[in-house]
């Protein structure tokens, strides 16, 4: 991969993050560089710090050292509500529980942040958010309220609300992990579409099989650190350390 | 009181009830006021108290006074305009009371720690202090009339009144904006800055709609009970349907008729609050399960 084009610097730059809630230090010197178009899966135990990670990219959580920066943006750095509101449209992350607005409908989530926050016209951002929920195979969805989808439809949407901002990076928290197996396929198909047209995806999963067929690089993080990392075929079929054979040996 | 309080209990025998109780202790405090159960029952209980009292009455009537229904048919029309002023004070407090209210339970939220101690010391205060005191307050400090760039404002006894009742209404209602507001997940607020909506846009909205509907049950129970309070302005003076019922009993002169015309007023009120407790509890339910 270094010996190609010289690739443009990483589109998502990690060195040395730590983070602590209180006492408790949940990431504990994490670096990783994202390539814009990468994808990039984060698998680990329960409380190893991926979701804390996650958040810690688009500034919903403030990092105690080390650096981030995102595109143009050193996140580390941000100090005012409007730099970090600058910084996650370009950083779109969606959520495990969805989180959708549920006094809205399907197509009114969707276009809500684009016309508030990017002010963009009305109609272009319905013809846009009309073309995303199509996308993520909703088009028939769009008039109803959150409370009456199921959790994978609800999911697309949330997908397609954060495309909506036209984000340069994705961070999908768990998505999957809240849904029933039938419907995980639905979201995953999603996802496997935006990797596909060249989106920078992270993603923190416990899908394995997912893991290994999109990611160029995966992660596995144990205690806040990144124990190991590399390409899928060779962490899941030949790994190093002994706490990542010990981890896959008891999920796969 | 928690599952594992009410499991420890020594008298089991106690436990339907105090599931009972400690589910609407729950409500209650969701609510942020005590619920007010209006029972079809309750009206009829009611009806047979004025029934009765109509039949003391009568009972009591000598050959040469009127019927009992004839006397209080003579008095309807007066008191029905004391209930109609009993509404214009409800409903004034009740404007007045949220308009002040959802100011201070947005004084609550504040990330202004001065603010917010403020907004909750002022709630707290006016929540927990009898409305009767509060009315009494705002009777006799507040002047009759004020004076503004040369303009004098009177202040009839009835506005005092009312200032006295929206008062408690104010600090109940901040205290169920409060209540509804975290009652939102922070999720919501989370979801919300990931998409990069500032924070007043956030509460304007995203929060605040999702809290009309959860507001709206306790509010419409506070309405009820207000309602029910503005009689307390009679021991005041203003002139309401407690205070001309008083007035038609004196000048009927007959002690006999007590219970029926106050039995006759409670049926009044019950059949205004009543439909409003019914509604009150049906929103409650259908939020309950779509929220």
């Amino acid at each position: 991969m270094t010996e190609s084009v010289p690739e443009a610097r990483p589109i998502v730059s990690l060195v040395d993050v730590h983070k602590s809630f209180g006492e408790v230090e949940v990431l504990k010197g994490v670096s990783m560089d994202v390539p814009k178009g990468g994808v990039v899966c984060i698998i680990g135990p329960s409380g190893s710090g991926k979701s804390t990670l996650l958040r810690c990219i688009n500034a919903l959580v403030p990092i105690d050292s080390g650096s981030i920066r995102v595109a143009d943006f050193e996140v580390h750095r941000l100090t005012t509500d409007k730099e970090r509101l600058a910084l996650r449209r370009e950083v779109s992350i969606v959520f495990q529980q969805y989180n959708l607005f549920p006094h809205k409908t399907a197509l009114e989530n969707v276009m809500m942040a684009p016309v508030y926050v990017l002010r963009e016209p009305r109609d272009e951002v319905r013809a846009r958010a009309i073309a995303l929920l199509k996308k993520v195979g909703l088009a028939a969805k769009q008039d109803v309220y959150p409370g009456e989808l199921s959790g994978g439809q609800q999911q697309r949407v949330a997908i397609a609300r954060s495309l909506a901002m036209r984000p340069e990076v994705m961070l999908f928290d768990e998505v999957t992990a809240a849904l029933d197996p039938e419907t995980v396929k639905e979201v995953l198909n999603t996802i496997r579409e935006l990797a596909a047209e060249g989106m920078t995806c992270m993603l923190v999963t416990h899908e394995m099989r997912f893991a290994r067929e999109l990611a160029d690089t995966v992660y596995f993080t144990d205690g806040g650190v990144i124990v190991e990392s590399g390409p899928p075929d060779e962490l899941f079929d030949h790994p190093k350390v002994d706490r990542t054979r010990a981890f896959l040996s008891q999920i796969l | 009181m928690s599952d594992g309080a009410l499991r420890s209990t020594d008298l089991p025998v106690l436990l339907p009830a105090a599931a009972r109780l400690s589910r609407r202790a729950a409500a209650e405090r969701r609510a942020g006021s005590p619920r007010l159960s209006l029972r079809a029952e309750h009206g009829a209980l009611l009806f047979a108290i004025f029934v009765i009292g109509c039949g003391i009455a009568q009972a009591q009537a000598g050959a040469d006074q009127p019927s009992i229904f004839a006397t209080i048919w003579k008095w309807t029309p007066l008191l029905a305009r004391g209930f109609v002023f009993n509404l214009a004070i409800s409903f004034v407090a009740m404007a007045a009371g949220t308009a002040f209210g959802v100011l201070l339970g947005f004084g609550q939220l504040s990330l202004r720690r001065p603010v917010q101690r403020a907004a909750w010391l002022a709630t707290h205060f006016f929540r927990n202090a009898p409305w009767l005191v509060l009315l009494f307050y705002c009777m006799f400090l507040l002047p009759f009339q004020i004076r503004i760039f040369g303009f004098t404002i009177p202040l009839p006894d009835w506005v005092k009144a009312t200032l006295g009742l929206a008062l408690p209404v104010m600090a109940n209602v901040s205290e169920i904006l409060r209540g509804a507001m975290q009652s939102i997940p922070t999720a919501q607020w989370e979801s919300a800055a990931s998409l990069a909506f500032s924070r007043r846009q956030t509460l304007w909205m995203i929060i605040l709609p999702q809290c009309v509907k959860r507001m709206l049950p306790p509010w419409m129970n506070l309405y009820a009970i207000l309602t029910m309070a503005t009689v307390l302005a009679s021991i005041v003076g203003v002139n309401e349907m407690m205070t001309l019922t008083r007035q038609a009993l004196s000048a009927e002169n007959r002690p006999g008729l007590l219970l029926s015309f106050y039995g006759y007023v409670l049926l009044w009120f019950f059949v205004y609050c009543y439909p409003i407790a019914r509604w009150t509890v049906r929103l409650e339910a259908r939020y309950a399960v779509n929220v």
